[in-house]
């Protein structure tokens, strides 16, 4: 059978409307997909620029902290390998001469030098991992919250060496055999990726606030920077606050409350 | 021109054979990681980035052994390179291929890594660096490729050539820069956040891939009927004695600016390297070996009279090229990150199989070095036979 002219313009015109029909139907359903995006749960709570208050004095013992980190792997299902080179930590626990390097002095007032000080993702407004991360799986979200896509990252661990705090871990080895016991809730990481607290998002979508912040009795307070009304603009304004290693400019959301800091509500 | 790497002396043959074994040793184990994650190698938490990454930092300095070659060729009309440029960008080749295999032997999710053209993210400088090194190893090749092709045929090779050639010049400085800024831009790692840290990388790598080539030139003398002359090697080692000079004039700068002003951050990575830190003294001994070894290899190809020794050449060489690998390949990475953002100090050390994997890299750079080294030569050889035939 030979293919006339005719039967083969027709063939093309055809081709033709088809692709541009699928692709029609392809924006039609993006389109689509980012309508449901947006709808939220009425309860989820929303800030413009999410930030904690550390008031260590309320953080006692080494107890306080230690439940406070042990709320936050269980909700995150972080792995317990047992040792230190291929340690998960989304939140850890530091002396004030590590958690500030620079700013102690041989004369600390020995209740503060000795102290466990809870350390975690500064969510800095200029994250510098946000910036060196090559195929953008670490971002900033309009809340301030810098997140992870775990499905995206490539392992490379530049983030990792670009963070001044020490707030990321890598998958060194598969985690799931490591958790004690897994939470559905929250999904498991896979080798070979990295992880860091993400000041419980997927909490927040449901209205509560974050793990540590509830298991904190009060010594951690949560909310937005950018509302004057906040409970942590409160506590900022009326109490003496520092940051860690603010002189690089990375612009850190988590502040910490270092003595004086008994009175606030 | 390819069927030529496929005839050659037994020895070729053995040679061959060696880097094919070292390569299934080094593969089979790069499984091994693949299945069970890079927690068999000797990094951490606080070391992140280990012997892998600190390979693909240098060998990125020995792909520089084309441009050193290439700027009085082309741009100073100095005849002797004639015969050994071609070397250079071969050297050149292998040691990008070697860059690009260890960064995929250093991803955790090496599946995903086309995710990096998928999501191009012009703020990072790992998406530059891709850049610049698949665009300096395209060059390489089109330019050895062509010249060598054209040389074979008695021609002048194509002028469409001649800007690749130019455009190479810049480009190789821009490899050495871009990945100087991978870490001279973080801002918690005061070893690396330094802006002389560009020039450190372009004057150790123009002392280390100029010397590798001497070395290699050396080499082929002996081994096969190639010689590079004794004046392109005087005139390479005297550029890899003002480099390195360069390079440890550099390093002392960054030692007056951490220690005169005193700021503990930057003191301390270079105490851990060269004194140890609350007893932590991993790399002392290698950081003390590669001064030594610096400045004895300074010494021997500054002054005229061991330079020219052709005895002594190859050790001041192999001296030079040694003391850039400890000072990039094992101190610059490793020594960003002790200590730790928090100021303590955790030591690294790569495992065996870590080790096997990155020589299974090196003898993968080595095979494609020797069959373009082959293809090369035998063009050459076939030349002479006919011109004197």
């Amino acid at each position: 059978m030979s293919v006339t002219r005719r039967r083969f313009l027709k063939l093309g015109l055809t081709t033709l409307a088809g692709i541009g029909g699928a692709m029609a139907l392809d924006g039609f359903w993006r389109g689509s997909a980012e309508a449901s995006e947006v709808l939220t749960d009425q309860k989820a709570l929303k800030a413009k620029h999410w930030a904690m208050v550390i008031d260590s004095d309320r953080l006692k013992s080494a107890e306080n902290v230690q439940r406070m980190i042990d709320a936050c792997h269980r909700t995150h299902n972080v792995p317990d390998f047992g040792n230190s080179k291929d340690e998960i930590k989304w939140m850890g626990t530091e002396t004030y001469e590590h958690a500030f390097p620079g700013q102690e002095n041989g004369y600390l007032n020995e209740g503060i030098k000795e102290k466990l000080f809870p350390v975690l993702c500064n969510h800095c407004e200029n994250p510098a991992c946000v910036r060196v991360c090559p195929t953008q799986a670490t971002f900033k979200r309009p809340d301030g919250i810098v997140a992870m896509d775990y499905h995206r990252c490539i392992g490379c661990r530049f983030c990792m060496a670009a963070c001044a705090f020490g707030a990321r871990s890598f998958n060194f080895r598969d985690p799931r055999p490591f958790i004690k016991q897994v939470n559905p809730d929250f999904p498991t990481r896979t080798k070979g990726v990295v992880e860091k607290c993400n000041f419980c998002v997927e909490r927040l979508e449901k209205g509560l606030p974050p793990a540590c912040v509830e298991a904190s009795n009060g010594a951690l307070i949560f909310g937005d920077l950018d509302d004057p009304n906040s409970e942590v603009r409160q506590v900022l304004a009326t109490h003496y606050s520092i940051r860690r290693k603010p002189e690089l400019g990375t612009e850190p959301s988590v502040y910490y409350l270092i003595g004086g800091g008994e009175e606030h509500a | 021109m390819l069927e030529k790497a496929l005839s050659g002396s037994r020895r070729y043959w053995a040679w061959v054979a060696v880097l094919l074994a070292l390569i299934a040793v080094g593969f089979s184990t790069y499984l091994k990681q693949y299945h069970e994650g890079l927690g068999i190698t000797g990094m951490s938490r606080d070391v992140s980035w280990g012997l892998y990454i600190a390979q693909f930092t240098f060998l990125v300095g020995v792909a520089a052994s084309a441009v050193m070659v290439a700027i009085p060729y082309y741009l100073h009309n100095y005849k002797k390179f004639g015969k050994i440029v071609i070397l250079g960008e071969f050297l050149a080749v292998a040691s990008v291929v070697m860059c690009v295999l260890f960064i995929f032997v250093d991803l955790g999710q090496p599946v995903r890594v086309l995710n990096v053209l998928l999501h191009p993210t012009p703020h990072s400088v790992m998406f530059w660096d891709m850049i610049v090194l698949s665009g300096y190893l395209l060059l390489n090749i089109i330019i050895g490729w062509t010249s060598l092709g054209a040389e074979r045929k008695g021609f002048p090779p194509p002028s469409w050539v001649k800007p690749l050639i130019y455009i190479a010049i810049p480009w190789a400085v821009s490899i050495h820069t871009v990945t100087a800024f991978l870490y001279a831009g973080l801002p918690g790692r005061s070893h690396w956040l330094t802006a002389i840290m560009a020039a450190r990388f372009l004057a150790s790598a123009f002392a280390a891939g100029p010397a590798l080539l001497v070395i290699l030139c050396l080499l082929l003398r002996r081994l096969s009927t190639f010689d590079a002359g004794r004046e392109s090697i005087q005139a390479l080692a005297k550029i890899v004695a003002y480099a390195m000079s360069a390079n440890v004039f550099f390093f002392l700068l960054e030692v007056f600016t951490a220690f005169y002003s005193h700021i503990p951050e930057h003191m301390a990575p270079i105490r851990y390297l060269f004194f140890g830190l609350d007893g932590h003294r991993g790399l002392v001994g290698f950081m003390w070996s590669a001064a030594i070894l610096a400045f004895v290899g300074i010494g021997l190809l500054i002054n005229p009279s061991t330079r020219k020794n052709e005895r002594v050449l190859p050790f001041a060489l192999a001296a030079v090229f040694i003391a850039a690998w400890i000072d990039k390949g094992l101190g610059l990475i490793v020594g960003g990150f002790i200590p730790n953002p928090m100021g303590r100090i955790t030591e690294y050390a790569p495992t065996l199989p870590e080790i096997w994997i990155t020589l299974g890299v090196y003898s993968i750079g080595l095979l494609v070095l020797t069959v373009l080294y082959k293809v090369a030569i035998a063009v050459r050889e076939e030349e002479s036979l006919a011109a004197h035939g």
